[in-house]
């Protein structure tokens, strides 16, 4: 089972690799978007990991309502709103159980993934974080380690799609050949299950 | 029309300079509409390019006169972030609603409809229909 401290846990280590890969982050937002992806989550995160410290939500689903609030106020990109969503329907899904089980949350997870797809029109294949999302939910039930391999291997194989969402679409044929930043950002955030996770 | 309240207009952009400057336009050419209220929030609360929710939620607040909010913007992190404060259900004052229209035409459509007292159906029609304004 799963509680809100394994929840806690996941947004500190999501906050740390995105402090670690932030530059990296930005690099790939630089050829095809606007070259702050990784400031921008930095601080969201940042922000998530310091408003848990100071309010403590007891349960799961109000850990993962606050961060993603958090990440709408404080990111000042798309991705705010994106992960905003993700993280907030993902833990309305969750409901208010004290703990909750991995078919739970993979069930809520994908509710949220299927929020960030209402709200940006995103379809997978459009080369944004829901070429990461979708594979890493589908390998869920498999356990964290499948769900982080399944993320990382959807965020590569971006490099040759063609972008038809956000800013990079703006460079049609031009946006093939990079890896896309949001895809890489949310190989991140399912990493940081697995590491919460111990795998 | 039941009563004299004006629909609130807020203007939405990754700069604050374009949001704050539409709305001057948009006030200026709409002659005698000093009355509307009409608020711009742009950039980041730090000054920087890019949009924040608590710039949005202030403007909608200081616009919300009673009669519905039509929220302008745009693009990207603006529409997405003024659609993810709608769905949060609470952040924006009731009645608000995110506008499909041109960001300048829109604006000057949205003010100086809501300036004749019209209700925000009117004020979201006129916005919108300003993409069908051609240029050639």
């Amino acid at each position: 089972m799963l509680d809100a401290d394994f929840f806690r846990r996941w947004m500190a280590a999501t906050a740390a690799s995105v402090d670690r890969e932030a530059e990296r982050l930005t690099a790939l937002d630089s050829p095809i978007g606007d070259a702050d992806h990784g400031s921008n989550l930095q601080r969201g995160f940042k922000a998530v990991v310091a408003v848990l410290e100071k309010d403590a939500p007891a349960t799961p689903g109000a850990v993962l309502t606050l961060a993603g609030r958090q990440l709408i106020s404080t990111v000042g990109g798309a991705s705010g709103p994106l992960y905003g969503t993700l993280l907030r329907s993902t833990g309305k899904a969750l409901g208010d159980a004290a703990e909750v089980s991995e078919a739970q949350f993979a069930e809520a997870l994908r509710a949220g993934v299927d929020k960030v797809m209402a709200l940006g029109g995103a379809a997978p294949g459009d080369k944004t974080m829901i070429d990461a999302l979708v594979p890493a939910v589908d390998a869920l039930g498999e356990g964290f380690g499948a769900a982080r391999a399944a993320a990382e291997q959807g965020a590569e194989a971006t490099i040759p799609l063609q972008a038809r969402k956000g800013r990079a679409s703006y460079l049609g044929e031009r946006s093939i050949g990079h890896q896309d930043p949001g895809a890489t950002s949310s190989a991140l955030l399912v990493a940081g299950l697995a590491e919460a996770a111990g795998e | 029309m039941s009563d004299d309240k004006l629909v609130g207009i807020v203007l939405v952009s990754h700069s604050a300079q374009v949001a704050a400057a539409v709305a001057e336009l948009a006030k200026g050419l709409a002659g005698g509409a000093t009355a509307v209220p009409v608020a711009p929030a742009g950039g980041t609360e730090g000054g920087g390019l890019g949009t924040s929710a608590e710039l949005i939620a202030a403007a909608a607040a200081a616009v919300d006169r009673g009669a519905g909010v039509a929220v302008l913007t745009d693009l990207g992190s603006a529409v997405l972030t003024v659609k993810a404060l709608l769905a949060e259900g609470d952040e924006l004052p009731a009645g608000s609603r995110l506008i499909d229209a041109p960001f300048v035409e829109g604006a000057v459509a949205a003010v100086v409809t809501a300036a004749t007292g019209a209700d925000l159906d009117a004020v979201q029609a006129a916005a919108a229909d300003a993409y069908t304004y051609r240029k050639v």
